[in-house]
């Protein structure tokens, strides 16, 4: 991989696109721009073929029809299986993520099978729905600040022995298990609830999957001031009571 | 003239006045028009009350994530040339405010009703409408509405033997689901420019496929129908093959295309097209939206967008570039709480234009332009990005409780 470009895959847009999920998109693409990457960003529609030479991929949320015909056609196409083996980066949200685990609950009522690239189990809570503002801390090995995001689902995410929780909550549900745990990750792949966009609240995630897929420590810095104040409002209406 | 209270049994009377006073209490004590709070009151005393008001009217209903309300003031002044109308023309579109708006409208032929997503398929089956226009379904709240593809099912549920015409824009594949289960569709080559709700087929999930301004299922063939209506640029084709030149003080080709679903409701009621159109020129606003006020000396022209879809139809039609842009965003209960929709709309539309940043959400915003490579000013009130703004119109877009925020500082 050379050093001074990066390619993006943003995968099924057509049917894992609806939180406003280009913005993980737009805010990893920008950030590697201003760090003078030449990114490639290519949009993969549920009726290609996955490229399997991607540096990172993207993979939103959606609602359980799509996520459904999404899981179908990513364990037929089996490309980002070889993408993940060939060491890839993979950072997925809300029903992406469920995808990515060994199985999830789908809009017929019954068990999914998942990539099973994230060692986790999905299933679909009784209650209402998790909706509303989270802050939890993100896991100490990735030295990143806490996370801010915004959650509206009704999954139950276990996450098993080969998987650690992305992070522990603080306020909101998170994977919905009741032990405060939000997300999931290992080496290279990562899942969590959050929207907001994600990254658009806590760019720090984005900087951290550049890393990752250049293989260095550090990225020259940029100009966060919008995002911390956006991150300093957003977890301070967290913490108050509404 | 066929009166709507005269045949209403004492019940459904008493419903109608208690409604009413209710409505006077609640204006008198400066909470508004009333008109739900009354309408809540007539249907608690009366549960069958909108069912009655209706009996003796010929009925419309008017639904959409967007464009609704404009689409019922459009409506209703068309068949003015036809009778006398009753509206909810506020847009108070749930049972409470449609039930009260009709209970106003004692001599009215006409009921044309504007109707909230959620509630169309309960409404059509209380007030046996004649016409039923359906202009387009997209992401709207998506942390407290339904899944817009399952809206599409309820409406194709509800909707399926009604005896009311449809009359539906052939250009959004939900609308053509929703309607195709009725027999007696109108369909309106309405346009629209939002895609992003329906790049997967509603029947089958096969991926759509988009080619000019055709589209097809590649997998089971459910297809754009054939329109017997168009918007062709500034003119209305109508079945006949005539073209009607559209005018309105409304602006943007979103206006134009419910000035097409209009027109094509208005004939199914005997108006035809030139004097339907003629007449859709008097409305000047909607409930403030398309409003030009004077504030500050400055001319500022007042634009509502809610969803993405609404930003983007608010994009094509403001004046270029350098005409100052005011964006105004909040996310309480009324807009929905979770702001992710800001990165489905493409601000890079806005290049070029000076940019102010409003609202409870201004940090949101910032954000994503920050992302979008433009410049802007974070300001904290309306009076500071008027008055930042540099000479000429200011265009101001907001959704909707920013929109309200903003007309009670800027009056009108």
């Amino acid at each position: 991989m050379s050093q001074n470009s990066l390619r993006v895959v943003w995968v099924y847009p057509d049917l894992l696109s609806t939180y406003g999920d280009q913005g993980n998109v737009l805010v990893l693409e920008r950030r590697a721009r201003q760090r003078r990457l030449d990114v490639q960003r290519v949009d993969i529609r549920s009726d290609q073929p996955i490229p399997t030479s991607g540096d990172i991929y993207l993979i939103g949320g959606g609602e359980d029809r799509p996520q459904r015909l999404a899981a179908e056609r990513l364990r037929r196409d089996g490309g980002l299986n070889r993408a993940v083996a060939n060491g890839a980066i993979v950072f997925s949200v809300c029903a992406g993520y469920q995808i990515l685990g060994h199985e999830f609950i789908n809009d017929l009522g019954q068990r999914e099978q998942g990539l099973g690239l994230l060692d986790v189990i999905s299933t679909r809570g009784e209650g209402e729905r998790c909706v509303g503002d989270v802050l939890a801390d993100i896991d100490d090995r990735l030295g990143l600040p806490p996370l801010t995001g915004f959650e509206n689902h009704q999954g139950i995410t276990h996450v098993g022995p080969n998987a650690r929780p992305f992070a522990r909550t603080r306020i909101g549900k998170g994977n919905g298990t009741g032990d405060g745990t939000e997300g999931a990750y290992n080496d290279t792949v990562f899942g969590t609830y959050m929207h907001g966009p994600v990254m658009a609240r806590n760019p720090h995630i984005s900087d951290l999957l550049i890393k990752l897929a250049l293989d260095v420590n550090a990225l020259p810095p940029v100009d966060d001031r919008w995002y911390e104040a956006l991150r300093n409002e957003r977890i301070a209406a967290a913490t108050q009571p509404s | 003239m066929a009166g709507n209270t005269g045949p209403l049994s004492p019940r459904a009377k008493l419903a109608v006045t208690a409604g009413k006073a209710a409505a006077a209490v609640s204006r008198a004590a400066g909470r508004g028009s009333g008109s739900v709070i009354g309408g809540k009151v007539a249907l608690k005393l009366d549960p069958d009350l909108l069912a009655r008001l209706a009996t003796h009217l010929d009925v419309v209903l008017v639904s959409a994530t967007n464009g609704k309300t404009t689409t019922t003031r459009l409506i209703a002044e068309a068949l003015r040339a036809s009778g006398p109308v009753v509206s909810n023309a506020l847009g108070a579109n749930m049972p409470a405010g449609i039930t009260s708006a009709l209970a106003g409208g004692s001599d009215a032929r006409y009921g044309v009703i504007e109707v909230d997503e959620k509630y169309l398929a309960g409404v059509a089956r209380d007030v046996s409408p004649k016409a039923i226009a359906l202009l387009n379904l997209s992401r709207d709240q998506l942390d407290r509405a339904a899944e817009t593809r399952m809206l599409a099912e309820k409406w194709r549920e509800g909707l399926a033997g009604t005896k009311a015409v449809i009359i539906a824009n052939a250009d959004d594949p939900l609308i053509v689901w929703a309607a195709s289960s009725s027999s007696n569709v109108v369909w309106v080559a309405a346009g629209q420019e939002w895609k992003d709700d329906a790049w997967s087929c509603p029947s089958c999930g096969g991926v759509m496929q988009r080619p000019g301004d055709d589209w097809f299922c590649g997998e089971c063939g459910f297809r754009r129908p054939t329109p017997s209506w168009a918007l062709s640029g500034d003119y209305v084709l109508d079945p006949h093959g005539s073209a009607w030149p559209i005018h309105l003080q409304l602006p943007g080709r979103a206006n134009k295309a419910n000035a097409t679903t209009s027109a094509a409701v208005a004939a199914t009621f005997g108006v035809p097209p030139q004097v339907a159109l003629e007449r859709m020129y008097q409305v000047q606003a909607v409930a403030g939206r398309f409003d030009v006020v004077q504030f500050l000396n400055r001319d500022i022209r007042l634009l509502l967008a809610k969803n993405p879809a609404g930003w983007l139809e608010t994009f094509s039609l403001i004046d270029g570039p350098p005409a100052p842009v005011i964006l105004a965003v909040n996310a309480r209960g009324a807009d929905g709480t979770d702001t992710s929709w800001l990165w489905d709309v493409d601000y890079t539309r806005l290049a070029g234009h000076p940019i102010f940043l409003l609202g409870d959400r201004k940090l949101d915003l910032a954000v994503r332009l920050e992302v979008a490579g433009l410049d802007f000013r974070v300001c904290e009130t309306v009076d500071e990005a008027v008055q930042s703004a540099p000479p000429g119109k200011i265009e101001l877009i907001a959704n909707y409780t920013a929109f309200q925020d903003v007309r009670r500082r800027v009056g009108n």
